[in-house]
């Protein structure tokens, strides 16, 4: 294992053991363990089950534990993979959002790798839209259009990207991290064997070795990861929405559409039968700058109507809590947290939700997070930037009314 | 009808908190459990069993310790069990983990569906279901709502978008991930951890599935983890008391002020 | 964690009855007790649990355990919610006269579908003239060919309307008082059998307490629990076993009221501090749960005793539903106490704990009745011992 305790330093503390997330490290006692020292009694022992995520050594106050990786040469090949590649998620043939935010990025990350920025446009009849890809940062737009295309399914989008980086080799691929994104990068990356990390919220290439520095939550937002793939390529992420800002559209930028035709028939064990638009929901959450999110508070599903009305005059999208979905008030497409989405918005408000942990694991990294609940002691306001005490039914209609003023 | 479901034993990340001073994960007294998404799994694979007759095997890889996570899984039906525990699966990222799990289905045989909850609560990746269904060579839907038709040839299934679902016919075998919405887990019996208590759990080696050494662990994993660090603090929030139009017209102001209205 | 001296298997139908207390109860309470419904969806969870299984023989489809599992299970569904308790204790109670009396094929017959929960039973006993004077039953019971014929009404029966297997006490010989009495099993859907009007209680409220009519009620003479003449002594020992069970309700319902009081005092601040640093309230939460323990402690040793099959336990068992029903009483007023002002308002669960609690003081013979029976014993002792 690449974990490795100098026994020499370590003191027997235990901050080690209290810092790791498995519960895999013990203190025992030195003489047991056969290593004696002058002044310590105990040492730090690591069991099995060890991922090697690192904790422990931010923890050690005496730098007592390194982890190591085993030493592989780089593989010649590596420095034939060139250019940044942002996979152009379209859906209904239109390119989302997100693509756009990732343009936005790649540039910034181009400008440091003296890369070119390339979109992959997948799609049936999507070729109007290679244009805006453009405007958005893209330097080439590769476009393969084919019916079998039309909307996502994992198996012949993962056909013809793997194809595609067999062509092209790009040195990074950067998706959304949405339904479409973390499904098809996880099977492209396991084709072609290479290093995926899901759900950045921030992306660098790090100065000396120019490889990609991508850093996302973990542990439910506990604790933030810098993660990187050192030898394999092309090195992939999967972006949260929202994170990154859209270029200004440039109408005179200018670039190359490469139109690709995929070696053979395109085909898929799976079709999509039907496709059901939420017609709950004006706006979709993982979109919305604005969340209004209802709770347990609400008291009855009708209450609910509140929430809406207050959305639709921020042009806000409704999310809700666990307790309400569980309560049957609101569908599931609706929940916020730790097993419904996670959302990023701009502003949160959160409206009779008491603000339990699992709530919090989908909001916190929200720009600006807005409690109201009666009860001042409410965890919400631990974590809000802005909170009125006081009760939803009085304060709410109040913000509706100061609001359409 | 063969099923699998891949579940995972994860710390219970509500309860982990971050030491202010230190800045390190606190751990102490954190319960393992089965991950949230993966009781959802069980269960969905236990009411398919209950329509179409079969088994559900419950696969997990991790420590000995993860044998728990496998017992309760028997508790509530599952029909076998099986944990892939070997020293040298230690420091695996989702591409090794779908490797290694790939491993142990090829060595259970014969399995017609597969089914992952979306994703694991200590990691939020959602990409090992997919890599499984890769390694194998089968049809994959993600974030499964409802399944809405399944026999041994083809299944139907709902998988939920951002803004809705898409409806999906793929042939079986295949690989599905499951969302909350799918169904409400059962709760064990007396009787299934009773029996759960005397069973026996499978276990097998890297070598006993036959996994290649490189691709296994930390050998077989392409991602590293740089550096570990604690999310920014957030500010102490501004909290207005009192009276509605006064609380709200204070709130109004401030986000003015700010410039985030 | 204090485990009591709990067996394995004890310690996981403790484990799982907390589980489905917890998980599954708490979040509907306040709206069952509103509403005064009864918990179908809760019982159909604590059947697929196996939970009725714990109290049944294994040759009947059960578990094998006794008193002591049926009171593990009866105060952790108290904590979150003592009227599904009631319901599933009670089912207990019905079962009782034909665990401790009944035939062979008489359990064949009706135990594998209390155990898997299929059936739920009742006991009926109380009449608008017999509470605790069980002597005065005025239901009567015909002898008529192969048949008894009842007559008759009972009262205040938990799980009435809502079980499917009643035990019913009824007079068969009015000459001969209370040693005139047997006890009967009648199955809901028996011609003459009907239900009154349902009560609105004070507190249990989830429970269903119906009144049973008997009109010319006919029921084959097979249905006769023990012989004729027993049904006093059926019933007197159906309470020495159960009685612990009322103890446990009583245990739980504190312990849940303390619950709640303690997270309510950490949580509240006044005078800028939590108001649990207040000596006041500290010492008050130690008394709530020094009295809860003993209780418990009581009540587990009374329901050992019943299951080790020792004969005179009825002081030990009156005493166990005694002191925990007083004792529950006083600790749910202190909870209210605790919570102050909140504490009397619907929304905090504080008011239903107490309300809950004053019922545990009543059933199965009043506290008074108890005591009678555990002085009456002592004096007893004393005379014997003084020979």
């Amino acid at each position: 294992m690449g974990i490795i305790i100098d026994q020499n330093k370590c003191s027997g503390c235990g901050l080690c053991v209290k810092s790791c997330p498995f519960d895999v490290i013990q203190i025992k006692s030195r003489k047991d363990e056969n290593k004696l020292h002058p002044r310590y009694k105990n040492i730090a022992v690591i069991l099995e089950g060890c991922t090697l995520c690192g904790a422990c050594v931010e923890a050690c106050p005496v730098d007592a534990i390194t982890v190591t990786r085993e030493k592989k040469e780089p593989a010649a090949t590596i420095k034939d993979y060139k250019g940044i590649w942002v996979f152009a998620e379209q859906q209904d043939s239109v390119v989302q959002e997100v693509a756009l935010e990732l343009l936005g990025k790649a540039r910034d990350l181009a400008g440091k790798l003296s890369a070119e920025v390339t979109a992959v446009l997948l799609g049936d009849k999507v070729a109007k839209e290679a244009d805006r890809l453009i405007h958005h940062g893209a330097d080439r737009v590769i476009l393969v259009e084919d019916p079998v295309l039309k909307d996502f399914l994992d198996e012949p989008y993962a056909d013809v990207l793997c194809h595609l980086v067999g062509e092209y080799k790009p040195e990074i691929i950067l998706m959304g991290a949405t339904t479409i994104g973390r499904a098809f990068a996880s099977r492209v990356a396991a084709r072609i064997h290479t290093g995926l990390t899901a759900d950045c919220t921030d992306l660098d290439i790090d100065p000396q070795s120019k490889i990609l520095l991508q850093t996302r939550p973990a542990f439910g937002g506990n604790i933030m990861a810098t993660i990187h793939t050192e030898h394999h390529r092309p090195q992939m992420s999967t972006v949260r929405h929202k994170v990154f800002k859209p270029l200004e559209e440039d109408k005179s930028r200018k670039g190359d559409v490469v139109k690709v035709a995929y070696p053979g028939k395109i085909v898929s064990r799976s079709r999509i039968i039907d496709i059901i638009k939420d017609k709950t929901q004006q706006v979709n959450l993982t979109d919305a700058d604005i969340i209004v999110s209802g709770g347990r508070g609400l008291g009855k599903p009708e209450n609910f109507e509140l929430i809406r009305e207050f959305a639709e005059v921020l042009g806000a999208a409704v999310g809700a809590s666990r307790a309400a979905v569980d309560a049957n008030w609101i569908s599931y497409s609706h929940q916020v947290g730790q097993t419904g989405r996670t959302v990023a918005p701009k502003i949160y408000f959160a409206i009779g939700i008491s603000g339990a942990i699992q709530h919090q694991v989908g909001m916190r990294s929200s720009d600006v997070i807005i409690a109201v609940n009666k009860d001042p002691h409410a965890p919400i306001f631990d974590i809000a930037n802005y909170g009125i005490v006081g009760d939803l039914f009085q304060v709410v209609p109040e913000l509706i009314k100061q609001l359409k003023k | 009808m063969k099923i699998v479901v891949c579940i995972k034993q994860v710390p219970d990340t509500t309860e982990v908190k971050i030491n202010p001073e230190t800045n390190t994960l606190v751990r102490e007294g954190v319960e393992s459990i089965i991950n949230p998404f993966d009781m959802y799994a069980i269960e969905e694979g236990l009411r398919i069993k209950e329509r179409l007759n079969g088994e559900v095997v419950a696969l997990c890889m991790g420590p000995p310790q993860a044998e728990a996570a496998l017992k309760e899984a028997l508790s509530l039906g599952c029909d076998g069990a099986v944990l892939l525990t070997d020293r040298s699966f230690a420091g695996a990222d989702t591409l090794a983990t779908a490797y290694t799990l790939s491993r142990g289905i090829k060595s259970i045989k014969d399995v017609d569906l597969i089914i992952c909850g979306k994703q694991a609560i200590d990691g939020d990746t959602a990409q090992v279901g997919p890599g499984i269904a890769e390694m194998l060579d089968l049809p994959c839907i993600t974030y499964v709502g409802k399944v809405e038709e399944i026999d041994d040839k083809h299944i139907k299934a709902y998988r939920m978008m951002e803004g809705g679902y898409n409806v999906i016919e793929a042939s079986v075998p295949c690989l599905i991930t499951v969302v909350k919405e799918i169904n409400e887990p059962r709760l064990p019996s007396l009787r299934g951890k009773m029996n759960a208590m005397k069973a026996q759990i499978t276990k097998w080696s890297a070598a006993d599935i036959a996994c290649e050494v490189d691709r296994i662990g930390q050998m077989g994993s392409p991602t590293w983890v740089r550096k570990i660090f604690a999310p920014p603090k957030r500010e102490k929030g501004m909290i207005f008391k009192g009276e509605p139009p006064d609380t709200v017209g204070g709130l109004l102001s401030a986000l003015k002020d700010k410039g985030v209205l | 964690m204090i485990n009591y001296g709990f067996t394995e298997q004890q310690i996981m139908i403790r484990d799982l009855a907390r589980q489905i207390a917890q998980e599954k109860v708490v979040p509907v309470r306040a709206e069952l007790d509103e509403k005064g419904e009864f918990p179908r969806e809760i019982v159909k969870l604590l059947a697929d649990s196996d939970l009725f299984r714990v109290f049944i023989p294994e040759e009947y489809g059960g578990l094998g355990g006794g008193a002591l599992d049926l009171c593990i299970v009866t105060e952790e569904l108290s904590k979150a919610c003592a009227g599904v308790a009631v319901s599933y204790a009670a089912s207990a109670l019905g079962t009782l006269p034909l665990a401790l009396f009944g035939s062979d094929e008489q359990k064949k017959k009706y135990m594998p579908d209390i155990a898997s929960g299929k059936k739920l039973a009742a006991f009926g006993l109380t009449e608008p003239n017999a509470g605790s004077d069980a002597g005065g039953i005025e239901t009567t019971a015909r002898k008529d060919g192969s048949e008894y014929v009842l007559n008759g009404n009972k009262i205040f029966i938990t799980n009435g309307g809502e079980a499917e297997i009643y035990t019913v006490i009824a007079m068969t010989n009015r000459g001969k008082g209370a040693r005139g009495a047997s006890a009967f099993i009648v199955d809901k859907g028996t011609k003459g059998f009907d239900f009154g009007k349902e009560e609105n209680k004070m507190g249990i409220r989830a429970s269903a307490t119906r009144e049973l009519i008997f009109d010319e009620c006919r029921i084959p003479a097979d249905n006769l629990i023990g012989r004729e003449g027993m049904g006093f002594i059926v019933a007197m020992r159906t309470f020495d076993n159960s009685r612990p069970g009322i103890g446990a309700q009583a245990v739980g319902i504190a312990q849940g009221a303390l619950d709640e009081a303690v997270r309510y005092a950490t949580q509240r601040v006044q005078f800028g501090q939590p108001v649990s640093s207040f000596q006041a309230i500290r010492h008050m939460i130690a008394d709530m749960a020094t009295k809860i323990e003993a209780a418990r402690t009581l009540v587990y040793y009374a329901a050992r005793l019943v299951d080790s099959g020792a004969k005179n336990m009825s002081k030990f068992s009156a005493m166990a539903k005694l002191f925990s029903s007083d004792m529950a009483m006083e600790v749910t007023t202190n909870a209210v106490q605790i919570f102050g002002g909140y504490g009397y308002m619907r929304e905090y669960p504080a008011e239903k704990y107490m309300r809950d609690a004053k019922i545990t003081q009543i059933y199965e013979g009043t506290n008074q009745v108890q005591r009678d029976v555990i002085g009456l014993e002592v004096i007893k002792e004393s005379k014997r011992n003084s020979r």
